[in-house]
């Protein structure tokens, strides 16, 4: 693997992950439990596919073959898409979507923090410029956690539930493969697995606030990076690329 | 006696053209007309998301669902603001969500339209926020304060959204032959319920009367219907869209378009509930309020136990 062909490979991961959670946070649109919630969780899907627009074209432009942002997200087929498993998860109840940005915003936060320091001008520039955003974002899903996890006993018990049956997939977002390895010994990238310390403290932490016990540890799931994803994807790009697929020659 | 003085005020107010604000003396009547005609504004923003939030996950492209997604989300906040204008009546947020649910209070009869293909996107912006546009204009000068300043602002956020519906038409209309069929038929579909969303002619319109003399509204319904109409005809030929009315032709005397008739009929229907959608909207709008009752009870448990920690 050529430099080029794993930064372009870490950039699509990357952008990747920001479509396919904004595509999820999308779908709560008219579906939140309060009107501020349909514009919070609306804000945050924007920024995520804002970010995917500018990811994706950047690894558009490190590929050089002529492909656009667009086409990498509406003409790449199941096997072709690198964002981890966590982020394709349905968003259950409000609980299950909210253990998944908490899960995500923690990582982020690290991540953008070191990438913005990367010898890659542009992802350092992009990273710097998300950084504000998922602040933000952690911060919502923390307020949350806070919320369902010391609220009512339903609401304990179903934060419970989403964050224990989510855990299976965090061990994945601190994986590295041949892709990062090419990338660290260039200062391009920090090695994640380095930041899974930091995040274990911050999620318990935030856990341990809202009365709730840390998921027991278990067989961390894997794939999405490598394009093996869950039988959730599918749908999501069967209905994401709808319209290119069916009408190829029209530009909208 | 004090009532004779107080509405004597009032009128003075509305006659200076100045604002009525939340603090000053208003007769019943215009307080009722005020919670019946914002809270069905503030309805019609939030039922509205539905028929293009069903969109955004489907958006052909990049830009075209994040330019969606913002614009759905401009419309829970104009929602927001509009029942925040309607609270200084002295009505709760709960009340305007419970009427909305029971039928007590209407939104407007175009969103009981089904959005079938990409290009009813188009016309949603282009026409629906067209019309609105034009009753919101006019609505700027609102005698009531808090409503004229939510017309205000959220106009600047109509003009966007009807500019990107038109640039979808556009596109569409110069596109492949599929995308201008697509273009047609939505526009075929929308046009004669757009024309509804201004209400009855004013020969049959009860609640004008009281409205234009308090300046609640500025303008009548057939007024505000030829503006739109004159408008928009120019701007379906600008992309060679017919519009679907043979009767449609410009009147040099009047020096406005002549239209046909409107089927009034299909609108007291879509009113009454018979529209196709309107079982729909109000159930999606149920399902997701029943589904967050446990969010929105942990919420205010969670928010009494930090008060009462902090006291």
């Amino acid at each position: 693997m050529t430099k080029q062909e794993a930064l372009f490979k870490y950039t699509l991961r990357l952008g990747d992950n920001s479509l396919i959670l904004g595509h999820r946070l999308s779908e709560w649109s008219s579906y939140a439990p309060i009107l501020e919630e349909d514009l919070a969780l609306t804000n945050i899907a924007l920024d995520l596919i804002g970010r995917a627009q500018a990811l994706l074209k950047y690894a558009a432009e490190i590929e050089s073959k002529a492909r656009t942002e667009d086409d990498l997200v509406f003409k790449r087929a199941e096997r072709q898409f690198l964002n981890v498993l966590l982020l394709e998860q349905p968003n259950g109840d409000f609980a299950m979507t909210i253990a998944r940005q908490i899960f995500n915003s923690a990582f982020e936060l690290l991540l953008f923090e070191e990438l913005s320091k990367s010898k890659d001008e542009m992802l350092a520039s992009l990273a710097t410029k998300c950084l504000k955003e998922v602040k933000y974002h952690w911060r919502h899903a923390y307020d949350w956690l806070q919320r369902l996890g010391d609220g009512t006993d339903e609401s304990h018990a179903r934060m419970q539930k989403a964050i224990n049956d989510l855990w299976m997939f965090t061990g994945e977002l601190f994986e590295i493969d041949e892709v990062e390895t090419i990338l660290i010994n260039d200062a391009i990238v920090i090695d994640t697995r380095e930041l899974h310390d930091k995040w274990l403290t911050k999620i318990s932490d935030a856990i341990k606030t809202a009365t709730l016990t840390h998921p027991a540890e278990g067989y961390m799931q894997t794939g999405g990076r490598i394009g093996i994803h869950t039988e959730n994807l599918g749908f999501i790009l069967a209905e994401m690329q709808y319209l290119p697929r069916a009408y190829p020659d029209a530009k909208w | 006696m004090n009532e004779q003085k107080n509405l004597e005020g009032f009128e003075k107010i509305i006659n200076a053209d100045k604002k009525v604000e939340p603090r000053d003396w208003m007769p019943e009547d215009y307080r009722k007309h005020l919670i019946r005609q914002i809270s069905q504004h503030g309805h019609s923003e939030i039922i509205g998301m539905q028929p293009e939030g069903n969109w955004i996950t489907r958006a052909p492209s990049l830009r075209a669902k994040l330019i969606l997604l913002a614009k759905v989300q401009d419309e829970a906040g104009h929602g927001l603001y509009l029942y925040s204008a309607t609270e200084t009546l002295g009505i709760s947020r709960e009340e305007l969500v419970e009427q909305l649910q029971t039928g007590k209070a209407k939104y407007s009869t175009i969103f009981n339209y089904p959005a079938v293909t990409w290009a009813d996107m188009g016309t949603i912006g282009w026409l629906v926020d067209g019309a609105a546009i034009v009753n919101q204009i006019s609505l700027q000068r609102t005698s009531y304060g808090p409503y004229s300043r939510a017309m205000i602002r959220i106009c600047k956020e109509e003009s966007f959204h009807q500019r990107q519906g038109y640039e979808i038409m556009t596109h569409m209309a110069r596109g492949t032959a599929e995308q201008r069929e697509m273009a047609q038929d939505a526009l075929n579909r929308w046009w004669w319920p757009s024309l509804m969303m201004f209400g009855p002619h004013d020969s049959n319109s009860p609640n004008t009367g009281k409205a234009i003399r308090w300046k609640i509204k500025r303008d009548s319904n057939d007024d505000l219907r030829q503006r739109f109409i004159d408008k928009t005809a120019k701007q379906a030929d600008v992309i060679g869209l017919t519009i679907p009315d043979p009767k449609l032709q410009w009147n040099d005397e009047r020096g406005h378009y002549d239209f046909g008739e409107i089927d009034w009929a299909e609108f007291d229907r879509v009113v009454k509930g018979d529209g196709p959608c309107n079982k729909q909207r109000i159930a999606h709008h149920l399902k997701a309020h029943k589904d967050g009752a446990w969010v929105r009870e942990a919420a205010s448990v969670y928010a009494a136990k930090r008060a009462k920690k902090a006291a």
